[in-house]
């Protein structure tokens, strides 16, 4: 059996009977990402030396029989925006482009603990803020499904990873569907946790209160996994939950008797790509014959939450990214006239173009004259798309929608209209600004070939139904296990 | 709401974010940052009387911890990535006039 495309389960199993080593693994997704990503471009960097160091110190435990951590040996790809102790932690933007992290970020050492296999940095929208993966200050990642098209974002890197077979599971990041919507593009498997699930220390911030780190998976029970090793609380995130983890690796084979599906009339809107409607119509029969019950909800503020969102988040990140001075670190201008004019300047120079969008955008949002009118009623208006949330999930027990109304986009598609980029997020930012948990399944194809994928949603800290019923789902369809012909 | 915005605010604004941007970025900004403005005014048609701002997704307040010293980032390490550093400090050009 192929070491490329199995599942982090086989994969385990086959280190805990003995019949591969950790080495020979990475070896092979090393030689993996050698061969392929000269065209997929989803790797800022390679972590070649030290995983395979953390590969051979996990197989001569291993082989002594001493106790090993749950990922003990797997790979897992990390998007550029966790820090890690040692290796350059880019963002994707020039302004980092040297930053050398003097620690971990809490799900790093996590997966140290685990014993995982760093593998590598991933490409992704400079500082989380794009949908196509093509703002990174680097290199544009392409969909290991078709080379014309973006993987999504901001996650893209991870995603195109782990569906190019060049890592079994990664890490991403999404403040408004940055791991669901390229996990829907690439056929992968990716989820987004409750808010608070997760710390957030040491991942790079662009929206705090939306912000949250999840896994990307070939399979929803690698998804499980890895999130299970990520999730618990950590002092040094104020806003990171003090609340049991669930096992979710334990759980998430057993089918949920009476499930109740919902789905929103809201989401059926002109704009909805006709075979996109199709798939899910499709999953939707997929459920009923697994004797769940499909039920319509409502969720009027629907229309309202991109409008919602791109206030919010860029306001977060206008002061987040005031960090970004020039003094502490990352980029510095050579030439400047004074102190003001060197923050002026290096900022200027280090950010990209939709990076400086948005903290326009955020700094006008919030600055005199302006606040009420937008941040102030964009909070209010966040409220009642909780309200409706909450509301929903009295009746159902996870939201089915698409991932995103459309097929990936050519790259190059949305540079001149970021409103029309935007405008694709509206059913996944809805669970970052209420906080929920969502997963993204791959759910089948267009006629064309381009991926699709199934969101569900669920109330807070209910991951482990979400898996449940996303593993059901999985189980009852062919889509696991296609791999993109590279 | 229903601002528009010429290149003079976006000026303005550019100063508060401590942004130097080029004459063709000021005219891109103010085009593409005013059709998002646009956009985000249709919240105008919610009504939100008396609706509670809701700042995050998750209500906490007052999150207390012991008062313990804990080991903090050693000096070279604080210091490896800043621009320009003496060793000891975070070097920045002058702010204050030599008299």
């Amino acid at each position: 059996m192929s070491i490329i495309g199995a599942t982090t389960g086989e994969l385990l199993s086959r280190l805990e009977r003995g019949e591969l080593t950790s080495v020979e693994l990475t070896t092979a997704y090393l030689d993996r990402i050698a061969q392929q990503d000269d065209r997929v471009s989803a790797f800022l960097t390679v972590n070649t030396a030290e995983a395979l160091q953390q590969a051979a110190d996990v197989d001569r435990r291993r082989q002594a029989k001493q106790p090993v951590g749950l990922l003990a040996g797997i790979p897992v790809a990390i998007k550029d925006v966790l820090c890690t102790k040692g290796l350059k932690t880019t963002c994707a933007s020039r302004m980092l482009a040297n930053f050398i992290p003097p620690y971990d970020a809490h799900v790093i050492t996590q997966l140290r603990n685990a014993d995982a296999v760093l593998i590598g940095k991933t490409n992704m929208d400079e500082f989380a803020m794009g949908s196509t993966t093509e703002t990174s200050a680097f290199k544009i990642t392409r969909n290991p499904w078709d080379l014309d098209r973006t993987p999504g974002g901001s996650s893209g890197g991870s995603a195109a990873a782990v569906a190019a077979g060049m890592s079994p599971l990664a890490l991403g990041t999404d403040t408004g569907g940055s791991i669901r919507q390229p996990a829907g593009f690439c056929s992968v498997v990716g989820m987004k946790p409750t808010y608070g699930r997760v710390s957030r220390f040491g991942m790079v911030a662009y929206g705090s209160s939306l912000d949250q780190i999840g896994p990307f998976a070939n399979d929803v029970n690698g998804a499980a996994l890895l999130a299970q090793v990520i999730a618990g609380h950590d002092g040094r995130d104020s806003t990171s939950v003090n609340a049991p983890v669930p096992a979710y690796s334990q759980t998430v084979n057993q089918p949920l008797a009476g499930l109740r599906v919902g789905i929103a009339k809201e989401h059926f809107v002109e704009g909805l790509n006709p075979e996109v409607e199709q798939t899910l119509r499709t999953a939707l029969q997929v459920y009923k014959s697994l004797g769940a019950e499909i039920k319509e909800v409502s969720l009027p503020h629907t229309s309202y939450g991109v409008a919602v969102y791109y206030l919010i988040a860029p306001s977060e990140a206008s002061s987040n990214l005031a960090r970004y001075d020039g003094v502490h670190y990352g980029h510095r201008a050579e030439q400047f006239s004074n102190m003001i004019d060197m923050y002026a300047t290096s900022r200027g120079e280090g950010f990209g173009s939709e990076v400086k969008r948005r903290i326009m955008l955020g700094t006008y949002a919030l600055s005199a004259g302006y606040y009420d009118a937008y941040y102030l009623k964009a909070l209010k208006v966040r409220r009642l798309i909780r309200q409706d949330y909450d509301k929903a999930f009295e009746q159902i027990d996870v939201l089915a929608s698409p991932a995103s109304p459309n097929p990936p986009s050519k790259v190059g598609e949305y540079s001149a209209n970021p409103l029309a980029m935007y405008l694709e997020d509206i059913y996944t930012i809805g669970a970052n600004l209420a906080g929920l948990p969502g997963i993204s399944v791959p759910a089948g194809f267009t006629e064309a070939g381009l991926p699709v994928g199934l969101q569900l949603l669920a109330a807070p800290f209910e991951e482990e139904k979400l898996l449940r019923a996303a593993r059901m789902y999985e189980l009852a369809t062919k889509w696991q296990g296609q791999r993109a012909a590279l | 709401m229903a601002e528009t915005l010429d290149a003079e605010k976006v000026r303005k604004v550019a100063v508060l974010a401590r942004l130097k941007l080029s004459e063709a970025e000021i005219g891109d900004y103010a085009t593409k940052l005013g059709n998002i403005l646009k956009y985000v005014d249709t919240l105008n048609e919610v009504n939100t009387e008396g609706v509670v701002p809701m700042v995050h997704a998750v209500e906490l307040s007052n999150v207390f911890r012991a008062d313990e010293v804990q080991p903090s980032l050693p000096r070279a390490a604080a210091l490896q990535n800043a621009p320009k550093t003496d060793g000891t400090f975070f070097l920045v050009p002058q702010i204050l006039e030599d008299k």
